[in-house]
Order: structure tokens, then sequence, then C-alpha cells
């Protein structure tokens, strides 16, 4: 950058102005990776691609480890995404890594919503980060930045096109998250076909309007590693943890039959053109560009969303507030109608139900009165019976005693006849007694 | 009645536990390269610091900015002509120069403030410090408030004030206590006595010691702050600085002179020259290490981190009636499930 830039940057007055000796803030640089190099640094990786594609195996290998999780299966009902974080160190520098990967993503059979928990996710940090920068007392500085800084995108070896949930998905993203599409397991791919399957990739995400992350060029001392490496993508990798004895080192390699396949070997596949860019020229520019590009964006839409503006430098010095107050009351006002609302319906149904239950009151009220009518009815039909059966019975007795003393009468005053009679009645004991 | 229940969220990504992975022994990664990384691009986009020196007029104020920076950054005040009377009331002056060594380009504005300390009655004469400083916090805030943000916010904020004491050899004056009572809470002080030439070494350290104990007993808090050491080694190192070599006692001089073979920066006094950057006579050098070339990005993040964030925190306390510690936000967005955050609130 020249010397004009950098005045014309600082604005007039600013002139530039020659030292007469070693003043020493040359450090300066030194002063602040320091600093950074204590506090340590953040690298969030978003891992997205069908299952089986390789996602775990590669993240192994492209940081010599092997981290926890066990394979997906195929039978996930919806895309869910999957997130560990590990402290790495390497001489002096602690690294805070995330790897997030996205479990069942185009095992589906509709596939139409795949893309959308993603999407969720990646907008779920940027909320997190906002909030935490909006707030009035906040602790921005040792803040652990949980936004995605690279998303890498894997492509089925499938030589011949993209898919179309790839194009969607990605289309979708590209405006997120840095996109770097690599093909996995490309191993599968002959040398020839994988250079016409690039180029068809390459063709397909220009013709769709996606846009890929491009290495940044305009540092001179990495513009044109970044510049070739721009022609090289996506990145055909191979990841694999064993390691075989090839020569006479021990290398990270897979065995077939017919020959074996070297991860680093930059002839066999684009595993380390992969590490370089990734790892060690442009960390520093992914995480730059998640803030300055796609963090700013999500943020600008979202305060437009809620109705904040900026009005012109010169009008009232807080706008934000302002706005935020017409905007609490307003929701205050909407609260308490929407309370009023709720309350309203509630009174209504406690209403009703009473009028319900008093019904069934009633209802059952009348229906006692009938059991119990019922009830005297048959009782005193019973009783009636009762009565009936009790006059008879007096009245059998009664009959009994007049029989009874008749048959004394009659047995004193002519005892034969009566007892003939008493023959005949009892050989006619059918003869009716008086 | 369904549009107030919130959607569900997916949890956002939080570092459960954070697994130790030590990868020195697997093979080398390349994360050390993001050092490098860093450095060119900070290297690219340039740094801004901002220093105000404070202090009544002729105590050499310019002089020493100048030698601190090696270049003519500051227009002495012996410069001016007799028409030119003392101003009334304390003017704040601030004047940029970018400056570039070993690649590293730097925009410097030092801030003056003639007339501080000079008038007979210099009640609230700091009031115009304070208030600057405060309108450049305002300033970052409205931008860092924009909806459409810049890449870069200028950054015109305080970072440093070197506070000067006069040499009187006996204790600090009304005016120096009120006046970093009232700004070591808005900015980082940094008091230097200045003109050390005019006291002997016994002279020097007595009232060096006076000086510290006088600013310990008022409550001053002065660069380094007690409150805002990291860890250990931050803490011993200020310590040292603190308890030994502060106030800094410097003689500034933009003059050179043969001593020994060498050109060095000297005052030339009838009985002998005094060597600026020599510790035996002065501790001017002391004072360009510190500020310069240790703690010149520790003096941007403290300005960053803690006086503007309170500055900010205030400003949106009074002007929201908010209660501290809710969020600007807070009742608006939907709820968000709370994302447990390393370090508490």
């Amino acid at each position: 950058m020249a010397a004009t830039d950098i005045a014309r940057q600082v604005g007039e007055g600013c002139r530039t102005v020659p030292l007469a000796g070693h003043v020493g803030f040359d450090s300066l640089p030194d002063q602040l990776v320091n600093k950074s190099v204590s506090q340590g640094f953040c690298f969030n990786i978003l891992c997205v691609g069908e299952t089986g594609l390789g996602k775990s195996t590669l993240m192994d290998t492209l940081f010599n480890t092997k981290f926890e999780g066990e394979p997906a299966t195929h039978t996930q009902p919806g895309v869910q995404l999957r997130s560990n974080t590990y402290d790495l160190q390497e001489s002096n520098v602690g690294l805070k890594l995330t790897i997030v990967s996205t479990v069942g993503f185009g095992d589906q059979i509709n596939k139409e919503d795949s893309y959308k928990p993603i999407v969720e996710f990646i907008d779920a940090q940027f909320e997190a980060y906002l909030q935490e920068e909006l707030k009035i007392r906040r602790v921005l500085h040792a803040y652990h930045d949980s936004r995605i800084h690279a998303c890498l995108y894997f492509i089925a070896p499938t030589g011949h096109s993209l898919k179309s949930l790839d194009l969607v998905t990605m289309k979708k993203l590209d405006s997120k998250v840095n996109i770097i599409p690599i093909i996995a397991k490309s191993d599968a791919i002959s040398k020839s076909e994988l250079t016409k399957f690039k180029i068809k990739i390459t063709s397909e995400l220009v013709s769709n309007g996606v846009q890929i992350y491009q290495f940044p060029t305009d540092d001179e001392s990495v513009a044109e590693i970044n510049g070739t490496m721009n022609a090289h993508l996506p990145f055909a990798v191979i990841g694999s943890t064993e390691e075989l004895k090839i020569g006479n080192k021990m290398m990270k390699a897979r065995q077939y039959p017919w020959g074996t396949v070297q991860v680093e070997n930059e002839a066999h596949c684009d595993f380390v053109k992969l590490r370089e860019m990734l790892i060690r020229v442009n960390m520093e520019d992914l995480r730059e560009q998640t803030h300055s590009r796609h963090y700013e964006l999500y943020r600008r839409c979202k305060l437009e969303e809620m109705g904040f503006q900026d009005t012109d430098p010169d009008s009232k010095p807080f706008s934000l507030q302002e706005t935020y107050e017409a905007k609490r009351n307003e929701f205050l006002g909407e609260l308490q109608k929407k309370e009023e609302e709720m309350r309203q319906m509630f009174v209504q149904r406690v209403k009703e139900k009473e009028a319900e239950l008093k019904e069934a009151e009633k209802e059952l009220h009348e229906k006692f009165d009938r059991l119990k009518k019922l009830h005297q009815d048959e009782k005193k039909k019973l009783e009636d019976k009762k009565k009936s059966l009790d006059d008879e019975v007096n009245a059998f007795k009664q009959r009994k005693t007049a029989a009874e003393l008749l048959q004394s009468q009659s047995s004193q005053a002519g005892g034969s006849q009566t007892l003939k009679r008493d023959k005949e009645k009892k050989n006619n004991p059918w003869l009716c007694t008086e | 009645m369904s549009e107030l229940v919130p959607e569900p969220r997916p949890k956002p990504a939080v570092p459960m536990k954070p697994v130790s992975i030590n990868s020195n022994l697997l093979g080398y990664i390349g994360i050390d390269t993001i050092i490098e990384q860093m450095r060119k691009k900070t290297m690219k986009t340039g740094f801004d610091f901002n220093i105000m020196v404070v202090g009544q007029s002729g105590l050499g104020k310019s002089t020493l900015v100048n030698t601190l920076f090696k270049s003519q950054v500051s227009r002495k005040a012996s410069s001016w002509n007799r028409e030119e009377k003392i101003p009334k009331t304390v003017e704040i002056k601030a004047i940029g120069h970018v400056i570039e060594e070993g690649g590293v380009k730097m925009k410097l504005t030092v801030i003056d403030t003639p007339g501080f300390g000079d008038q007979i009655n210099n009640e609230n004469c700091w009031e115009p410090i304070e208030k600057y400083i405060n309108e450049q916090y305002e300033k970052f805030l409205k931008e860092e408030v924009n909806i459409a943000r810049k890449k870069r916010i200028p950054d015109t904020r305080v970072h440093c004030c070197l506070y000067f004491i006069s040499p009187t050899g006996h204790s600090l004056r009304p005016l120096d206590l009120e006046f970093m009572k009232h700004l070591s809470k808005v900015v980082n002080i940094i008091p230097v006595i200045a003109k050390a030439d005019t006291m002997t070494l016994e002279e020097k350290s007595e009232f060096k010691q006076r000086v510290r104990k006088e600013l310990e007993v008022n409550g001053i808090e002065f660069y380094p702050q007690k409150e805002f050491d990291e860890d250990l080694e931050d803490k011993t190192e200020n310590d040292k600085i603190r308890q030994e070599s502060m106030p800094f006692a410097v003689v500034g001089s933009d003059k050179e002179y043969q001593v020994n073979g060498k050109r060095v920066l000297g005052r030339k006094t009838p009985w002998g020259i005094i060597e600026v950057e020599n510790l035996n006579h002065c501790e001017f050098a002391l004072l360009r290490d510190f500020v310069i070339r240790t703690h010149l990005q520790d003096l941007k993040e403290v300005t960053h981190n803690i006086h503007y964030e309170t500055y900010r925190a205030k400003r949106l306390n009074d002007n929201g009636g908010l209660p501290p510690g809710e969020g600007l936000l807070g009742t608006v967005l939907p709820p968000v499930p709370a994302t447990p955050c390393p370090t508490a609130e």
C-alpha cells in the first residue's frame, strides 16, 4: 500500500513526517500479536455433506488427531448439527477449534428443508454475537466467538455434476459463510474425469451465481499462491488416518489391491493444497471476512428488520435509543392488548363452563326427582298390595274362625249328620264349606 | 395465541467442555502460522495512536513529544511571537502525522492543550479536556452503532495522556491532583516529571516518592492501573514500574551534540551536557520504551476495552433508562436460548 493511499485514508492535514532516528514502534505488530497469542485464537469450521462422504475422517487428517464421535447412520429423520470444541496447542499458540458437522444431510426422501437447520444454526451464531455486542455491559474481547469462519462443502464424487441439493444448499449459504467446496473421496475418480468434473462444477456454480470463497490476492506475498490455488478449486481430497509404510517413511495413505493412495502426495490429491489454504495461509483472512462481511450483513439486515434506521449524522444524537424506546412502547402496548384479549377469553370460557355445569346440575336434580317419584310410586303400590294381601289374610282368618265355629256348633247339634256330612265331606273334600 | 410461542431455534454451538489435544506429537499442522498471518494483516491496515499532553506552559511538552517520536510532530510554543497571547480558556489542538518505521505505518495524533493551568483562576480547567475525550468516545460510539458500519472505524480516542508535573521538588499542586482525580477514570494517565534536569539525584528520588505517595493517598490510579493486570507476569512487571520508575523524570531535547565521539540528543549547559537517552541522566529512555516499545498496544486496548466500554455503558444507561445489565434489545428480539459464554456478565 503506497504512502499516498495511507495519507488519503488518513484525511487532510496529515502529512508524512520523516523520522530522525529509531523510535521503536515497529514492535507494535509484535505487541499486538503477543496479546492475541496470550488470549488464544478461535476457529470454527462447518462441514456440510451427505452421510458417508468422509467428513470426520478429513477433519482428523487435517488436524492430525482423532476427534471423538461415531459415524452417523443413514436413518436420521431430519438434518441435525453436531458440534465439538477442541483445544489444540502448537508451540506457544493455543487454538480453540470448533468443528460442526451435519448429521443426516441428504438422507431423507424429501430434502426440501434440508438446508434450513444449517442456515438457522449459522444465524444463531451471528445472533449470539450480535446480542453480546448490543449488551450494555459487554465483554467482547473475552467473548468466545462461535461464528462459523469456514464452511467446507463436501461434493459427492459422481463425476458428472453437482446435485440439485448441493446447488440449493450452497446458494442459501453463500451470503452467510465462506464456502470452500471440496470433492470428497476423490480416489473414486480418475485424473481425466477429475479435470472435467472440476470444470463442470465451477461452471455450474458460476452460472447459478453461487459465490464461493476466493482466496485473497491483494497482498503481494500471498497473491501468487492464492491466485494459483483459486484456479484449483474445488479441491479433490482424500482423508485417511491410517499410516502405512511407503519407502522408508510412515505416511497417511489408503491401501488398495491395485496401489496405495498417499494423502500428502500432491500428485494424488489436493489435500496438501487444502491444508495450506485453510490453515497456513488464510485462516486469519477467513476470520476477518466472516466478521467484516458476513456478520455485518447479518447485523444490518437484522437491525433494519427491527425498524432501526441510520439517521443523518447531524440529527438526533442517539436515534437508536429513541427508536428503541418507541418500539418498546409499541410492544408494551401490544402486550397489554394481548393480555386483555386473553383475559376476556378466559372470562368467557369460565362463564360457558359455569353454564354447562349448571345445566348438568339441573339435569341431575330432575333425574333425582324422577327417581324419587318412581320409588314412591313403587312403594305405594307395594303397600297397596300388602294391604290387600293383609285384607285377604284377615278375611281368610275370619272365614276360618267362622268355619270352625260352625263346625263346632254343628258337631254339637247333630253329631251324626255332621259326621255323615263329615264323612261326605271327607269323601268329598271338594264340597265347599261355607 | 401461537405468535407468542417462540419458534424453537437450534442450540448454538457451545463449547461444552473443550477436549485438550496436544498435537505436537502427531505432526505439524501449521496453526502457529496464524501469528504471521495476523502480523501481515495488521501491518497492512496500519495503526492509530493518539497521545495527549497536558501541563502548564513552559514545561517542555512539545519538546518531549518531538523527542519521543524523533520528528517535528509538535509545534513548539516558544515559536509564538509576542502578538499571540495565552489563550483565555484551555484549547484543544489535535495535529495528525503519519510516521513509518520498519514497514509499520502509524498515524500519530498529538493533542495539545495550551492554556491549561495558565490562568489566574484555574477552576474547572480540566473540563474542556474531559469534554474532548468524551466527544471522541461519542464519535466512536455513533460509528459503532450505525447499521451500515465502516469497515474500519477511525479511532480518534485518546489512548494516552501525559501529565506534566512541575519539578518543584516539594509535592503535587492542588491543580495536579484535581486534574488527575477527574481524568484518571476516563483516560490512561501517565504522570511525568518535566524538566528533571533541575533536580539532583536525591531530590529526584525523594520527589518521586512523595508524588507516588500523594497519588496513592488521593486514590488516583495512573496507568498501568492495578486492577487491569491480567496475569501474574503482567502484575510483577507492572508493579516494578509502578513502584520504582513512575513517575518518569524526563528531559527532552531535539538538538544533537557530540559526546564521546557519538552524536546524542542533549541539552548543553555550562556545567555539562545532559544526555537525554542516558539512563544515568534522566529517565527518558524508560518512558520511551514503556510507552512505545512495550505498552503501546496495551494502552490502546485498555482504552478500548475498559474506558470506552465504561463510557458506552454509562451512555446507554442514561439515555435508555434501562436497568444496568439488561441488553439493549433484550425485550425486542425473540428469545434465543442463552449461550453460556465462558465469561460471566
